[in-house]
């Protein structure tokens, strides 16, 4: 994989929704997204951006039009293999937490490292506790996922979505429940996290301010990329 | 497998109170399972033994019966051109003598058998009809000549002897076992000495020196023993005189072969164990099939619990499948934690029945269980088989896979995006 190629390609992305009319939400929209840039994706409520992202994220297959990730066709790949890319290659940040309650905050963020298992126990231990102490959540590490505030758990969230190293960190609104503190840290981590470690990401936002301070802001309108 | 495994545990742990009672449900079936086989199986074992044991494997005997070939006929058929007269002979004249009970060349026979390598033990025997005469009433009964060594070897004479030594009838002559039953109504006890009547006429006096009790009371009321010696001089007959020979095999199995094999060779009539008691057999065979019937119920229903604290539990974990699909764990994946959830139930519920189950086993075992009919039972009898065992544990793990199979299908199947949108 050369450094110039795009972290993902969309090419002529065209879905709908059939229940109980049939309604297209995206119309031929084609972007791509390169490597340690900071994207986000605005527009109206209705607009396709969450459905866009879904597409995006592999875990929406029902489309027409192709998505490249890393250079490789998603169209082709089993259901196994599309887990395997989400895993490897890719990290979630959704609006509400989605920690799992079952597990410390330390074990939350392991669980994807010890699934790629490309290092061992103890090393994807390490690492989480590094993101943690990065995210200045090190203290909370023992601590029962739901024992967190909406803020920390949303921080605990990026540490596990950063513990594989991928190429691309997808949110779905990840400040859209905080306040305004809250949004604001979680909006200097990802800088930090596209300046620093130089991770692709794309945000699906609402709010404006967010948007204006990221690289490049996709306008979405009635399924159609507006401004790209 | 081990971080699915730690995923599996974790979620038990979140819902412990749902899992322990699906647990408990496979613990009860397989307790009952376990105790239920083991019971059932002692007392077809222990009912069954009342006649096997007792009963030897093939029987050598000459059956009284017309003779099926009449004198005439021999010379008819031999006779030149006797079909040409277009005749045909009505003369059924000859009838069986008594000499026919007896057993022709029967030491000669023993010997024989003794060197048969599938055989275990040649035992002869002869029966004698006799009567009791007790004040004006005679009352009918069988005596037995047994060899009484090798009847307390092989057919656990001993188990049955309920009053007196077996030397005595042994070494003693003239001495007599009486069954309970009989005993009782000529009022007879050890030491006694007891008139009894041949079918000939011939009167004896006998002394009684043990008592013995079948577990089946008519026939207790008319059946004795004595040593050969002592029937052969009751009879009048010479020593070698056996109307019986009984032959034990080193495999149940072979008998009806056997017996078929043997009246043809010796010309005698053969009855083998399976034939004469078709019906304890059947009768454990539906006994076992009940308990199996039972047993199996019971782990279905528990399958059903299982299947409903797990389909419940994915209900109230589509956040925590929807997160583990988004981070990258497979279909698959979640299927196998959902499926390992239900082995866990299912093997820690076994695995708990299987000791409640053996430990009801030897509580019942201990439970005393006294009855007139059955002298050598104290306690309530049960089988320790430990294919039992296997089988509980097997079912239960079978019926928790499948019950785990669905909900966990159904689990792998969850759209991570219509959960996580749904917020």
């Amino acid at each position: 994989m050369s450094a110039n190629t795009n972290v993902l390609d969309v090419r002529k992305v065209n879905k709908s929704f059939h229940d109980p009319v049939t309604v297209p939400v995206l119309k031929d929209v084609s972007l791509a997204v390169s490597r340690g840039e900071f994207v986000s994706i605005t527009g109206k409520s209705g607009c396709g951006k969450s459905t866009l992202l879904y597409i995006l994220s592999t875990m929406d297959t029902d489309f027409e039009g192709e998505l490249v990730i890393d250079g490789e066709l998603t169209r082709d790949a089993s259901g196994s293999r599309l887990a395997e890319i989400r895993n490897e290659k890719i990290g979630f940040v959704f609006q509400f937490h989605y920690l799992l309650p079952e597990f410390s905050v330390l074990r939350n963020v392991m669980l994807p490292g010890l699934k790629l298992a490309r290092r061992s126990d103890q090393e994807v231990e390490q690492r989480a506790m590094e993101l943690l102490r990065e995210l200045d959540m090190h203290d909370h590490a023992h601590k029962w996922a739901n024992q967190l505030s909406g803020g920390q758990k949303q921080r605990v969230a990026i540490a596990r979505a950063l513990i594989n190293d991928p190429l691309i960190i997808m949110g779905d609104e990840p400040t859209g429940n905080l306040d305004n503190r809250n949004s604001a840290i979680v909006f200097d981590i990802f800088k930090r996290i596209a300046s620093e470690h130089k991770r692709s990401l794309l945000v699906v936002t609402h709010d404006e301010d967010f948007a204006r301070r990221t690289d490049r802001t996709i306008l979405m309108d009635d399924g159609r990329v507006m401004v790209a | 497998m081990r971080l699915l495994l730690g995923i599996s545990l974790a979620l038990l742990r979140a819902k412990l109170k749902q899992s322990i009672i699906a647990a408990v449900g496979v613990t009860f079936s397989i307790t009952m399972f376990v105790t239920l086989l083991g019971f059932m199986n002692g007392l077809n074992d222990m009912l069954d033994g009342l006649i096997l044991n007792r009963t030897p494997h093939v029987r050598l005997y000459n059956e009284l019966k017309a003779s099926p070939e009449q004198p005439i006929q021999r010379s008819w058929e031999q006779g030149a051109g006797a079909g040409d007269l277009g005749a045909h002979h009505f003369i059924r004249s000859v009838k069986p003598k008594s000499e026919l009970a007896r057993l022709p060349n029967a030491l000669g026979l023993m010997r024989t058998l003794a060197k048969d390598p599938r055989v275990l033990a040649v035992t002869p025997r002869l029966v004698a009809q006799v009567f009791f005469n007790v004040g004006t009433v005679d009352l009918n009964a069988q005596v037995s000549g047994i060899d009484v060594d090798q009847e307390v070897r092989y057919y656990q004479f001993m188990d049955y002897l309920t009053k007196g030594d077996p030397r005595d009838l042994a070494t003693g002559n003239n001495t007599i076992v009486l069954g309970k039953g009989l005993a009782d109504m000529i009022e007879a006890d050890i030491g006694d000495v007891v008139q009894v009547t041949t079918a000939t006429g011939d009167r004896a006096l006998l002394r009684v020196t043990g008592m013995f009790q079948s577990g089946i009371a008519d026939y207790d009321k008319v059946q004795c023993y004595a040593s050969v010696k002592t029937v052969q001089k009751l009879l009048g007959r010479p020593s070698t005189y056996f109307t019986d020979i009984n032959v034990k095999l080193r495999d149940m199995a072979l008998a009806p072969a056997m017996a078929k094999e043997l009246a043809a060779r010796f010309d005698v009539d053969a009855v083998d164990i399976e034939t004469a008691n078709a019906q304890f057999e059947t009768g454990s065979h539906i006994r076992n099939i009940i308990s199996y019937a039972v047993g199996i119920t019971l782990l279905i229903v528990a399958g059903f619990g299982i299947y409903n604290i797990l389909n419940m539990m994915i209900y109230e974990k589509l956040d925590a499948i929807a997160i583990l699909k988004a981070t990258g764990f497979s279909g698959g994946d979640v299927r196998r934690i959902f499926l390992l959830l239900s082995m866990i139930i299912g093997v820690a519920g076994g695995a708990a029945g299987l000791v409640c189950g053996i430990a009801l086993q030897h509580l019942i075992d201990n439970i005393p269980f006294i009855t007139a009919a059955l002298p050598t039972v104290t306690t309530f009898p049960i089988d320790y088989d430990p294919r039992f065992y296997v089988i509980a544990v097997t079912f239960a793990l079978i019926t928790t896979w499948i019950a785990g199979w669905f909900p966990a299908r159904k689990a792998s199947q969850v759209d991570p995006v219509q959960i996580i949108r749904g917020k």
